[in-house]
């Protein structure tokens, strides 16, 4: 099967939804915004008036409480898929998360499971300032008892939810907001999908741009570019953080003896650091140079444009970080 | 300033003992000639200088063993001769000598070599001593390129083995220690697969009867040289079995020199070239091939015909050996093994009839090719044959 679709990371996360909500009757949508106004991210579109209203539910502006309430419906049988604006604001339901939805499981011996999937709009960009621009889903990727995906294609926006959804943990799915008006074809044979693995998106000898996300078409962009100087990177793409597929980032790294790991989040105990680590633990003799990283600034996202595209990895920094290792 | 390097004289060469030099200083030299040489497992050797120039300097004594790679002397490239510099001179100019290149700084010294992670693990699998390399990372730190041009020129032979013959051994040992060196190596590195067919020679031998009959007793073609030709000619439909495999990836070589293993009497052997084989005439590789074998016996063989064969041919058919499976001579991606030649029954056009058969076996390293190819290459060997006018 090679039938292709094209379409927007939009569009797949609301067909995911739509699929979700026909196909099992436990699931509702639930979050700020998600029904008469179609959803921040207008992901939600047009849901409100073919599921109704209680299906897709308007919210409080109150994360802690919806959050909450998702965790108490999972825990009753339900499917909830809960959507957070940004994940700034998630951090009013940490409590919920980190102390419930994460934890039942092993504090009931076993009886319960909270089957949960979380949505959650991340990353930088856009000029939103500093309380609605940061990447922080390495902070959910630090704690066991929760998974962690990160759709950086249109592909991975249409069927990772589906996925997610199958899993009788909390899953949280961080979609970065750039990526929502990107178009591309969505590959419709999903028997081979696997959300929970590492993929290649490009094939390089020379070194190994490991990232996610919102980060992946910046290191795509960056290859290209090397590629004209001769330098051939190989792109991974993680998608999932937690379970980090460390098995393919030690395979990439074998093959090229080079890595920069490129993360939004901020340098000081960002994702890139940990698969830094996992790369010292598990491929130390295969390294020709030391590993690199390209996070963003550590400072409070700015405003400015100019600034704001400062403070984030951008496709220069990371070829320039390359270009020192050789 | 060039600098000449003890060469590398094939796989199993580390190092070599300087016998004497054949030029002085001062002398000029223009590639090919030969400049000195050079005691090895194989016997002793001509070196060829690759460069045109003026004998500088002369840094190494006649009797020193050194490694490979060791710079024996240093030629002046640009230094005019007596004649040009007169002439420069009536002309009001003196030629600028290029500023000697110093040697690149070494880090602060810590009492540790710097070295990636991956250059030790390479260097320790090839047996290379990191304290013989040259680093040109950040600080001085051997890389991965850094051992990798390193075993180049070492030809990644286990120095252990040779560390265990002692240099007073007499040379068959050596050169047995050479040869374990190179096959383990292949065995180690090259994953083999062997394709079989059996050819029909008749033609070609009656052909090569009626050719020799034209031709004085000393100027007669061996069949050996039909084998060699038709192996040149059928490598250019599947030109990936010449050539070398070395960091990775399959260098295919343009030139066919292909070495012929010769055996040596005191036991071992040696496959020196026969350079470019496919363009020249049975007649001229015949000439080539008999000096050969007599250079090789006499331990009198030229640098570049030991490091230089893109692909080995042996023949054991006089030792009623009828088919060869033969190990390949890394960095080499083939060998092509030819066994006796039989008098057997065979239909032709529906009739049995006694026919001249010969095994040919061909050995490749599946890194660098595949079987399909492997078996196109021997059909163009089997076709070559049947036309022996064309050869």
């Amino acid at each position: 099967m090679t039938e292709k679709t094209r379409t927007t990371y939009r569009d797949a996360v609301r067909s995911a939804l739509r699929e979700a909500l026909s196909g099992d009757d436990r699931v509702f949508l639930m979050g700020e915004d998600v029904g008469r106004y179609g959803g921040a991210y207008a992901c939600s579109h047009g849901l409100l008036a073919e599921f109704g209203e209680k299906r897709i539910r308007d919210t409080p502006l109150s994360e802690s409480a919806f959050v909450g309430a998702g965790i108490g419906a999972a825990l009753g049988g339900m499917r909830p898929i809960v959507e957070i604006m940004t994940v700034n604001f998630s951090l009013l339901a940490l409590d919920q998360i980190v102390n419930n939805a994460a934890t039942l499981r092993h504090m009931s011996g076993g009886q319960f499971s909270v089957p949960i999937v979380v949505r959650v709009a991340t990353g930088g960009g856009r000029q939103l300032g500093a309380q609605h621009s940061h990447s922080l889903e390495n902070w959910y990727a630090h704690i066991p008892g929760i998974k962690v995906l990160t759709p950086g294609t249109v592909t991975d926006a249409r069927w990772m939810l589906g996925e997610a959804l199958k899993d009788p943990d909390p899953v949280f799915i961080f979609e970065h907001a750039l990526l929502y008006p990107v178009e591309d074809d969505i590959e419709e044979d999903r028997t081979a999908f696997d959300p929970w693995k590492a993929k290649v998106r490009r094939s390089g000898r020379d070194v190994s741009l490991i990232t996610y996300g919102g980060s992946l078409h910046k290191c795509l962009n960056a290859a290209a570019e090397l590629s004209a100087d001769g330098i051939e990177a190989e792109v991974v793409d993680l998608r999932s953080l937690r379970p980090l597929d460390t098995g393919s980032i030690l395979g990439s790294v074998s093959r090229t003896h080079r890595a920069v790991v490129v993360d939004e989040g901020w340098r000081t105990g960002s994702i890139a650091a940990e698969v830094m680590a996992q790369i010292m633990e598990g491929a130390f003799d295969e390294l020709d140079v030391p590993v690199r990283r390209v996070c963003s600034e550590e400072v409070p996202m700015p405003y400015a444009k100019h600034l704001e595209d400062a403070a984030l990895p951008q496709p220069e920094k990371i070829v320039a970080a390359v270009k020192e290792m050789f | 300033m060039a600098e000449f390097r003890m060469p590398s004289l094939g796989a199993d060469m580390t190092a070599g003992t300087l016998i004497g030099w054949m030029k002085g200083v001062g002398e000029r030299v223009s590639r090919g000639d030969i400049i000195a040489e050079v005691d090895t497992d194989k016997g002793v050797i001509e070196v060829e200088v690759f460069t045109d120039g003026v004998i500088d300097k002369l840094l190494i004594e006649p009797g020193s063993k050194v490694p490979v790679g060791t710079v024996l002397a240093i030629i002046d490239e640009e230094s005019p001769t007596d004649e040009d510099k007169q002439s420069s001179n009536s002309q009001g100019t003196s030629a600028v000598s290029e500023p000697t290149r110093l040697p690149r700084e070494r880090a602060v010294s810590t009492g540790r070599r710097l070295a990636s992670p991956a250059a030790r693990k390479l260097a320790e699998s090839l047996g290379i001593d990191l304290t013989k390399i040259e680093g040109t990372g950040p600080k001085g730190r051997i890389q991965l390129g850094d051992v990798q041009s390193a075993a180049k020129i070492l030809n990644a032979t286990s120095s252990e083995a040779v560390a265990r013959i002692d240099s007073k051994t007499d040379r068959s040992a050596r050169m047995r220690a050479a040869i374990a060196s190179a096959m383990t190596r292949s065995k180690r590195e090259i994953p083999h697969y062997y394709l079989h067919t059996t050819i029909d020679l008749t033609r070609a031998l009656e052909w090569l009867d009626a050719e020799n009959t034209g031709r004085a007793i000393k100027d007669r073609i061996l069949y050996n040289v039909l084998l060699i030709k038709a192996v040149a000619i059928a490598l250019r439909d599947v030109p990936e079995l010449n050539g070398s495999w070395e960091d990775g990836r399959l260098n295919i070589n343009e030139s066919v020199n292909i070495g012929v293993a010769i055996s040596v009497r005191q036991g071992g052997l040696a496959a020196p070239a026969l350079f470019e084989a496919d363009k020249k005439s049975l007649g001229q590789l015949m000439l080539e091939l008999r000096d050969l074998v007599e250079r090789t016996r006499a331990s009198a063989l030229r640098s570049s015909e030991l490091s230089e064969p893109t692909i080995t041919v042996t023949s054991l058919g006089d030792q009623n050996v009828e088919t060869v499976f033969g190990v390949i001579y890394p960095p080499q991606v083939a060998l092509v093994g030819f066994g006796k030649i039989i008098e057997r029954p065979m239909i032709v056009d529906g009739t049995v009839q006694p026919r001249q058969l010969i095994n040919a076996t061909l050995s490749a390293d599946h890194r660098a090719s595949d079987g399909h190819r492997g078996g196109s290459f021997l059909s163009a060997i089997v076709r070559v044959l049947q036309e022996p006018e064309k050869l």
